[in-house]
């Protein structure tokens, strides 16, 4: 079986190929480039299953495949990539999700005319996602990071023409630049003091313990360690990509995408890359320096970094969940509950480690596609209606829509028992109960988890129960009224699908079986049939299911009241300030706009400012002084050199016209100055002569 | 080797081929323009035999010419490539005739333009392959004059102005390089690079300066700052490093893009590629002592011009900029390289990886940034010279071509890995961090805006609804796009496979940073 580990590549390379390929391609050869992308993930997907089965053994070793790739003055930089429970869990959900995706595409997309061009980005995406989930190196990480951030790029904006897509699509990229910048710092100071980016390398790589154990050893500017520092470095990155307070502004904003790809951006690419970064390099969160503690220290010290990795995703869980609440766009919705449920992710990452986080990654993975693709299925039934106060009784007109929604909204919402998502979040609250440090995050947790199945409840209201008197939908203009549909099948054998695995996958973590944890540490965990949690545990999904039950139920209780045409929120009736702030999303973006982006156009004024009339100037300075220079020379050679030259010209002159005057031709006067001359003459030697003697 | 000239050749290749365009081109336009590309492709196929032979596993000098020329002078006539040189020979080879198949097929006195663009090109090889000042100096000014006249006759608006700022600008930069170096070869005799690295090292060239000059009542520590100082401006206007950058912008702008594609792509390097032979060789120390004034100047140029660059309004200007942008990285990395550090040993990773991405960037920033500079001018072609990001908008929904094309190279010039930006830049940062960690951390506010801006641009020319104005805008055509075939092939095969040009330079970058220890 060592054919995989060598052949890992093979994953991201398939799609990749399909990409490269479908540029070529022209516009009407639509079905061979979907043929193509589809293919190649459906092949991936049956390699990473290989992958997976590698993993499953009893005790399997975590396999890595390192090769150089280039080399700078005598150092070697190698590349490679690593199977290990981490990896292949991912390479398969990508795979399964991304290839669902790629097929409700085929639908979805059906009438756009650069067809090819979307399953071109699409392969893309995928590639760069599952590139980034095999990589043994925190360079090729990253690498495969910025592709990911560029083919979001490309299909956020896909729609170029529109110029909110334009936009959106530069805000997504640009946002998530601020958060990797201190990647790259992150990264090429881990390789300054561990002198290798490869994560596992028969103990040389740099989350292996020698290089940990160098890196807890020194300090850094206010006695943070140095892998804290690095750690919060690389956190920055995650940050931005996973759309986590204060770097969440783009993630709402990316919806302009068409809607396969707001799915595939939040459910099996871009946004948990963030997760798993943190995930992969759990090992440098987690360092800790511990010699030194007193013995009596009772508890396990929890590292800075994680402690910042759990307070951003528990602030981010309960910030977004309350601007979702306000929203009315159906996909936006969708998108802060994403931005809350990445925080979970974090706060499970933080409190529980990466079994836990990477849990409810998973399981968010199958119902969040599954939420979005519904979304758009809707969406589609509507003509490209997405305000959920303009929908209604969809229940009974997209039956196959309505009920795998239903599956997805319980999973989100944690409905107890049958759904994935109750137990991943409820592993999530359990660890968070028992973080030493504080129980900030839990309360905040729970909170979300209020709010989360509040929001859920209203937008099905919206969307699915409240009565419609009229058949048709829209604006009630006549022109823009129509008959909601079911979406073909096409589109609706991946919601069943996804559906089906958003239930299904509750089974492979739950308190009774906690098979996952065990997988991800690297051991398998035998059935045990019987309770093998504690006290707190029984508590703690107590106080979930509550959590669940007092969303689900103030929910409807407040919005089974509104009926048809009712266009003010309940909520506005009474909080009428409260709820203006939310929907406009606590004015995060005018806060940007009004510092941020406000400081970068004044110092972009005053660089330019300073170029055009400063430098400029004192340039212009020289060149006066060097023209005045000369301009002074010239005088000085006009006045003293040339006037004295003139002067003296002048008389010469002068002289000559005398002379010429001597000269006007009348014999008389010649002969008179002869004779005068004569006389002279003689006058002259009469007595020269006689004063010689 | 083995006797055959090959450099010598190499430098005269364009230069006979300006003499042969000249006389052809007089009653054959077509023909002039033909021969033009004829001799730079040859020159091009020089510099590729040259790079296969170039033996990647020595350290020094490699097809060494060197005869007595001027004794008196002590002047010899000294040609060498090193891994120092390498690439920009092969860079200046590859552009002349990328630019000359872009430049217009029928500009007024086309024999003039193709001849002088020629000369440019012996101006090149030879300031990239002498070795001895006096020769030197006098191709470093042969890439000058010609430019000057190929921006004064054939520029845009304004070009009398801007061709006379470009002529003083650097023409002040090379007296003062010019006075310095005769001081030193008045204190020492020589002329030779190589010799007064040596006589550097050893402390030889500060007693030199002190016996032959004490008559200026100076220290040999004064002397010495001062003579950096003059070579450090010379250089620093060619780079150019802020605040000696001034003409750049109107330059590029007003420029023929053909022009400014070599401006860009191959001149702009002789700066960097001078501080790397010349100045940090022979006034390592006083480069040292001066460091915090340079890194400073080196953030400066790296984020001012950045945020210059997203204030232009102009295409051109906006990659001017940016351009000043990324070779402000190359200075980053050098003056990190000299920073001082506790072990020397330990550190000189560091200082290769600086050194290796400064010359890494130097030869993809020249591919890229002409690429750029060359869709450009077919957009300007195509709109009739208007080039403001004002002007356009939706060009992407009728000339996908020449949008995907601008992607890529923006993204390259963005340094999104896989292309070729990206490693020289990451090896600068590498290096750079551990070395200068809070200038570095403050120039990647640089890396920021140049995705800023140049999204911006995208956004602005290629997105949004189309500009009823171009709707008949023609998208490329097969001949255009077959002439950027070979940059986006290299864009991707230098992303992919950066080992390909870090062979040729490792052992020289090893060897430099050696001798770099004081």
């Amino acid at each position: 079986m060592t054919w995989i580990i060598r052949n890992l590549w093979l994953i991201p390379a398939l799609p990749l190929l399909a990409a490269g390929l479908g540029a070529l391609l022209q516009r009407p050869q639509r079905r061979l480039a979907a043929t193509l992308s589809i293919g190649s993930m459906a092949v991936a997907f049956l390699i990473a299953c290989g992958g997976f089965a590698m993993t499953l053994g009893e005790h399997t070793e975590r396999q890595v495949h390192n090769f150089p790739w280039f080399q700078f003055g005598e150092t070697l930089l190698q590349l490679g990539w690593v199977l290990d429970p981490l990896t292949a869990s991912m390479l398969v959900m990508i795979t399964f999700v991304g290839g669902l995706i790629f097929i409700y595409s085929v639908g979805y997309m059906a009438r756009d005319e650069n067809f090819t061009r979307f399953f071109c980005f699409l392969s893309l995406f995928a590639a760069a996602m599952l590139g980034l989930v095999i990589s043994n190196n925190l360079l090729m990480l990253f690498m495969c990071w910025e592709l990911v951030g560029l083919a979001s790029y490309l299909l956020i904006g896909f729609w170029h023409h529109k110029p909110s897509a334009a936009a959106a699509a530069k805000k997504a990229f640009i946002t998530t630049r601020v958060g990797d910048i201190g990647f790259l710092l992150g990264i090429v100071w881990l390789y300054h003091e561990t002198g290798t980016l490869l994560f596992y390398s028969d103990g040389a790589g740099c989350l292996e313990q020698g290089a940990l154990a160098k890196l807890v050893a020194q300090t850094t500017v206010g006695g943070m360690f140095v892998s804290t520092a690095i750690s919060l470095l690389l956190f920055c990155g995650a940050v931005g990509k996973s759309g986590q307070f204060p770097l969440h502004v783009w993630l709402p904003d990316a919806m302009e995408g068409p809607t396969p790809v707001s799915a595939l951006i939040h459910a099996a690419t871009m946004v948990t890359a963030g997760v798993f970064l943190v995930a992969r390099m759990y090992p440098l969160f987690n360092a800790q320096f511990t010699t030194g503690l007193t013995q009596d220290s009772v508890l396990p010290p929890i590292s800075t970094a994680l402690q910042v990795v759990t307070w951003t995703g528990a602030i981010t869980a309960v910030f977004a969940a309350l601007i979702a609440v306000a929203q009315t766009d159906i996909k936006r919705i969708l998108a802060y509950s994403t931005v809350s449920q990445l925080g979970y992710m974090f706060v499970g990452l933080g409190v529980g480690g990466p079994a836990v986080g990477m849990f409810h990654l998973l399981t968010h993975a199958f119902f969040k596609a599954l939420l979005f693709l519904g979304a758009g299925s809707v969406i589609h039934g509507c003509h490209e209606e997405q305000d959920i106060r303009r929908m209604g009784g969809l229940c009974k007109r997209m039956p196959v829509t309505f009920t795998t929604y239903a599956v997805g909204m319980l999973a989100l919402s944690g409905f107890p028992l049958v759904f994935s998502g109750f137990w991943s979040k409820d592993e999530i609250l359990h660890s968070a109960m028992n973080w030493p440090v504080s129980k900030g995050p839990f309360i905040l947790a729970l909170t979300g988890a209020v709010l989360t199945a509040f929001y859920m409840t209203r937008q099905m209201w919206f969307v699915f129960f409240r009565p419609r008197t009229e058949l048709s939908l829209g604006r009630g203009d006549g022109v823009h009224d129509f008959v909601p549909h079911e979406s073909p099948p096409i589109m609706t054998l991946p919601l069943v699908s996804l559906a089906a695995c958003a239930v299904l996958l509750s089974i492979f973590a739950t308190p009774v079986w906690p098979w996952f944890d065990a997988y991800l540490a690297g051991h398998l965990s035998e059935l045990h049939l019987g309770w093998s949690g504690d006290a707190a545990t029984g508590i703690v999904m107590v106080l979930s299911i509550m959590a669940v039950v007092i969303g689900l139920g103030s929910g409807w209780a407040l919005y089974s009241r509104v009926g048809d045409g009712e266009a003010i929120d309940p909520i506005e009736q009474r909080f009428p300030g409260i709820f203006a702030a939310l929907r406009e999303r606590l004015r995060v973006d005018e806060f940007y706009e009004i510092t941020i982006l406000r400081l970068s156009r004044i110092v972009t004024a005053l660089s330019d400012g300073v170029d055009r009339f400063g430098w400029s100037a004192c340039v212009d300075l020289v060149g006066f002084l060097t023209v005045g220079l000369a301009w002074m020379s010239r005088y000085f050679d006009q006045i003293f050199i040339n006037s004295g030259f003139d002067v003296s010209c002048e008389n010469l002159r002068g002289l000559g016209r005398l002379a010429g005057r001597l000269q006007n031709g009348q014999a008389q006067r010649y002969l008179r100055i002869l004779a005068f001359g004569v006389v002279l003459l003689i006058v002259a030697l009469a007595w020269m002569g006689d004063s010689s003697r | 080797m083995n006797g055959w000239p090959l450099l010598t050749i190499l430098t005269l290749t364009p230069l006979l081929g300006a003499l042969v365009t000249w006389g052809i081109g007089r009653d054959n336009a077509r023909a002039g323009r033909a021969s033009a590309i004829a001799f730079s492709l040859l020159a091009l196929l020089q510099a590729v035999l040259v790079v296969f032979q170039f033996n990647t596993t020595v350290t020094g000098l490699q097809f060494v010419e060197r005869h007595q020329w001027i004794p008196t002078l002590h002047v010899d006539y000294f040609l060498a490539v090193d891994g120092l040189s390498i690439l920009m020979v092969l860079l200046s080879a590859l552009l002349i005739p990328f630019a000359l198949a872009l430049s217009p097929a029928a500009p007024d006195q086309p024999r003039g333009f193709h001849a002088l663009f020629l000369l440019v090109q012996t101006g090149l090889f030879g300031t990239f392959t002498a070795l001895n000042f006096f020769h030197w100096f006098l191709f470093w000014e042969m890439g000058l004059v010609p430019a000057y006249f190929l921006i004064k006759l054939w520029g845009g608006e304004n070009r009398r102005a801007a061709a006379t700022q470009f002529l003083v600008y650097t023409l002040a930069g090379s007296v003062a390089l010019l006075l310095a170096m005769v001081a030193v070869n008045f204190a020492t005799d020589s002329f030779d690079f190589i010799q007064l690295a040596d006589l550097a090292r050893s402390g030889e060239l500060g007693r030199s300066l002190e016996t032959k000059l004490h008559w200026t009542g100076l220290s040999s520590g004064a002397l010495s700052g001062l003579l950096f100082a003059g070579v450090f401006f010379g250089f620093a206007v060619k780079v150019p490093v802020m605040p000696f950058h001034t003409w750049l912008p109107d330059t590029y702008a007003t420029a023929p893009a053909s022009v400014t594609m070599v401006l860009t792509g191959a001149m702009s390097k002789m700066g960097v590629y001078g501080l790397l032979r010349i100045l940090i060789p022979i006034f390592p120390q006083q480069m040292r002592d001066s460091l915090g004034l340079l890194m400073l100047l080196a953030v400066l140029t790296i984020v001012a011009s950045a945020f210059s660059a997203f204030a232009q309004k102009d295409l051109k200007r906006l990659l001017a900029y940016s351009s000043m942008n990324h070779l402000g990285y190359c200075f980053l990395g050098l003056c990190a390289a000299l920073e001082p550090s506790p072990n020397a040993a330990l550190w000189s990773g560091e200082r290769t990886a600086a050194l290796s991405g400064v010359l890494l960037q130097l030869f993809n920033h020249g591919i890229t940034a002409a690429t750029l500079f060359g869709l450009v001018a077919l957009i300007e072609k195509r709109s009739n010279g208007r080039r403001s990001l004002a002007d356009f908008g939706g060009l992407r929904q009728v000339a996908p071509v020449l949008a995907g094309l601008m992607g890529i190279a923006i993204f390259a010039s963005v340094g999104l890995p896989g292309l070729n930006g990206f490693i020289g830049e990451f090896l600068i940062f590498k290096g750079a961090f551990p070395l200068a960690p809070i200038s570095t951390a403050i120039a990647t506010l640089g890396l920021l805006m140049t995705a800023v801006f140049y999204l911006t641009l995208i956004q602005r020319v290629f997105g949004g609804p189309l500009n009823p104005a171009w709707a008949k805008f023609p998208d490329l055509s097969r001949g255009e796009i077959a002439l950027f075939v070979p940059s986006m092939t290299l864009i991707f095969i230098f992303g992919l496979a950066p080992g390909v040009i870090l062979t040729l330079v490792n052992p020289a970058v090893v060897e430099f940073v050696k001798r770099l220890a004081p």
